[in-house]
């Protein structure tokens, strides 16, 4: 396996914040790779300190075997970043931005009028192309960004939560931009807080408060989840949860419609008996499943994130 | 090739970006404008018509015949007349008048006394009447003291001539002593600072603000790159400024323009690029658009008031002439009133071009130096 990023005890304080923690990565190329976790828990600026935007205090980098922050102006020509927010001009149309992001790749002539086509078919955006990138919609600012992070054709492409400010239906749209882009060999690294993005991940890391918790597939993470899930259903759920939060052995409690979903540790070997021999909480006549977990699960459990 | 792309590509850019912000591109044009009517209107040393009072105490046709020659002066306008020297002060202290005239009830005496000691040699002389003065607007008194020796011919009609002066004075470049001959070069170099400066500086710092340096800083675009780029289009701007103010200063004020075309584009060049340099040190420092304008504003002052503009740079005191020496404005305006009212050419002002290569080198060495391609 080829790795395209690898990072070892990179660490970047703010102050006496530490953003991130000693954080080990090594991310396979062509994979997409996604960095989930809560606002706040290090995904920007460990995106940051991986372009060279940010210098580390402690840890190496290497991306796509060149040194950071040594050979920082060298990778700048291998990768695209598509910033959180929006930082195309939007006071240029569709059609300048591109022209200007082109020409400062040095993409000139015929190439970049090729290039240009290509994008605006791709990215649906040719009727738009006279139209001044402030008056876009959010799923249309998104693919002008990706097409302009893209231009030049990177190797690694950086991608920090694209998909804030876009509804569902653009997002698929996206996700599907993403695999072309995988297919055709480019590296992707995603930061994002939706758990079905996540899902859609190669591989991913989970990260809180700049120490990254998990790192594995999907599949892998889901797998190795530390916890038994019960979905319980019934009337009174609210006061239900409450109860069952006190119990040190339930991790945590989620409504979910009428269901509460209960993350159980794994020490409890026979999760449904075990709860049903709470007396307290009086679950004989209620309906207890046990349910394949989610990425959602292996978040909250590794997030220490218990607030639903 | 590819640093000529970059550097194009960002000056095409802003071009666009511009021509897009109707607001900026009016004022462009409207700032000389407006400005130079203004102030080529305004801005007049040559004090007339000052509001003054009279205390006639003789009422003789003596007296009222050194009024009228005052009058004749146009120097100050009689609006008052008093009957007490209390009266004529309280006037003064209450801003109605800048001055008073007094003429003394023994006026006929004095002036009978002159004329006796000048036919018998003798040098006395007594003065006739007394000015008082607001002294504090040193530009007011001084028109006043102006009339300190004025020569009263209607008082003796048989000797009509009146002693010869000590000096000839010859008054090259601006015989006619108009205000506006000065102003107006001296405002283009106002001018030129107050955009140059303010637009550059605001220039980087809207796209940091803007999110937009973020994305710039993760492509091969270098930071001399950049700032030339984005230069470039504040260079026309300023050639268009100069136009307007000359060209308006020649059409309105009538001020002459003897220097060579060449030489003037040459030496506003000069200066455009140093004020833009130094604008660039300024975004490079300010977070925010707010923080560029207060810098601007800080350096636009002294360059009003320090850099001979406003006063003349022979009348500062050493300490000042040091940081009037280091504006760029007082060089460029050292040069363009040297170009354009006395014909100079760049290589009899030298110092003052080497002195603006220098800061704009420099300037530009700092900018790129500090303007880092990183967020920490």
């Amino acid at each position: 396996m080829e790795i395209a990023i690898q990072a070892s005890g990179l660490t970047r304080k703010f102050g006496s914040l530490t953003a991130v923690d000693k954080l080990d990565l090594n991310i396979p190329k062509g994979a997409i790779y996604g960095f989930l976790g809560p606002n706040g828990s290090g995904k920007t600026t460990c995106i940051r300190l991986l372009t060279g935007l940010l210098s580390a205090n402690a840890g190496t980098i290497e991306v796509l075997g060149l040194s950071l922050p040594r050979e920082t102006e060298k990778l700048r020509r291998l990768i695209g970043y598509m910033t959180q927010k929006f930082s195309l001009y939007d006071d240029l149309t569709i059609e300048e931005n591109l022209r200007f992001i082109a020409r400062i790749y040095g993409i000139n002539g015929h190439r970049q009028k090729a290039r240009i086509e290509n994008l605006l078919a791709v990215y649906n955006l040719e009727e738009k192309r006279r139209q001044l990138a402030r008056s876009l919609s959010g799923g249309q600012k998104q693919r002008l960004a990706l097409a302009a992070a893209t231009i030049h054709e990177p190797r690694l492409l950086f991608l920090d939560e694209p998909t804030s400010a876009v509804d569902p239906e653009n997002r698929r749209d996206f996700w599907e931009k993403l695999f072309d882009l995988s297919d055709s060999g480019t590296t992707v690294l995603v930061s994002t807080h939706y758990m079905d993005e996540a899902e859609r991940c190669h591989r991913l890391a989970i990260l809180a408060n700049g120490i990254k918790r998990a790192d594995g597939t999907p599949k892998e993470l889901m797998d190795s989840l530390d916890a038994t899930v019960v979905e319980i259903s019934g009337d009174g759920l609210r006061q239900l949860k409450q109860a069952l939060i006190k119990n040190p052995d339930i991790i945590s409690a989620a409504q979910q419609g009428v269901r509460l979903r209960t993350l159980i540790r794994k020490s409890v070997s026979d999760p449904v008996t075990w709860l049903q021999q709470q007396t307290e909480l009086q679950l004989h006549n209620r309906d207890l499943r046990v349910v394949r977990p989610s990425l959602e699960d292996v978040f909250v459990t590794s997030t220490g994130n218990f607030q639903q | 090739m590819s640093i000529l792309s970059r550097i194009s590509a960002i000056t095409f850019k802003e071009f666009k970006q511009l021509s897009r912000d109707r607001l900026t591109f009016g004022m462009v044009v409207m700032i000389p404008l407006i400005q130079l009517l203004l102030f080529g209107y305004a801005i007049n040393t040559n004090v007339r018509n000052i509001p003054a009072g009279l205390l006639d105490e003789a009422q003789t046709f003596q007296s009222r015949s050194i009024t009228q020659a005052v009058l004749a002066t146009q120097v100050v306008d009689f609006t008052v007349s008093y009957q007490s020297v209390k009266a004529a002060e309280q006037s003064i202290t209450d801003g109605e008048v800048r001055a008073v005239l007094m003429l003394p009830r023994d006026l006929d005496q004095r002036i009978v006394a002159n004329q006796n000691n000048e036919a018998t040699g003798n040098l006395t002389r007594q003065a006739l009447g007394q000015w008082i003065v607001d002294g504090s607007d040193t530009i007011v008194a001084g028109a006043i003291r102006s009339l300190r020796g004025m020569p009263l011919n209607e008082l003796s009609p048989g000797n009509a001539l009146p002693p010869p002066p000590t000096f000839e004075v010859a008054l090259y470049f601006n015989p006619e002593q108009r205000t506006a001959v000065n102003i107006v070069p001296g405002l283009l170099a106002i001018i030129l600072t107050m955009t140059m400066i303010l637009f550059t500086s605001t220039a980087i710092v809207r796209e940091r603000e803007r999110g937009n340096l973020e994305l710039l800083i993760t492509t091969p675009v270098h930071s001399l790159e950049l700032m030339l780029g984005k230069i470039i289009p504040y260079i026309l701007i300023g050639l268009i400024q100069m136009t307007i103010i000359l060209g308006l200063g020649r059409l309105v004020f009538n001020v002459p323009i003897i220097g060579e075309l060449t030489q003037i584009v040459l030496v506003t060049m000069l200066f455009i690029a140093a004020s833009l340099t130094l604008g660039l040190i300024i975004s490079t420092i300010a977070q925010t658009q707010l923080q560029a304008m207060q810098m601007t504003v800080f350096i636009l002052l002294p360059s009003i008031l320090l850099s001979g503009f406003m006063f003349p740079y022979e009348g500062m005191p050493k300490a000042a002439q040091w940081i009037s020496e280091a504006l760029p404005t007082t060089h460029f305006i050292r040069m363009i009133r040297g170009v354009v009212l006395r014909g100079a050419s760049i290589e009899n002002l030298h110092s003052d071009a080497l002195f603006l290569i220098l800061f704009t080198v420099i300037g530009l060495l700092i900018a790129t130096l500090k303007f880092k391609k990183r967020l920490d």
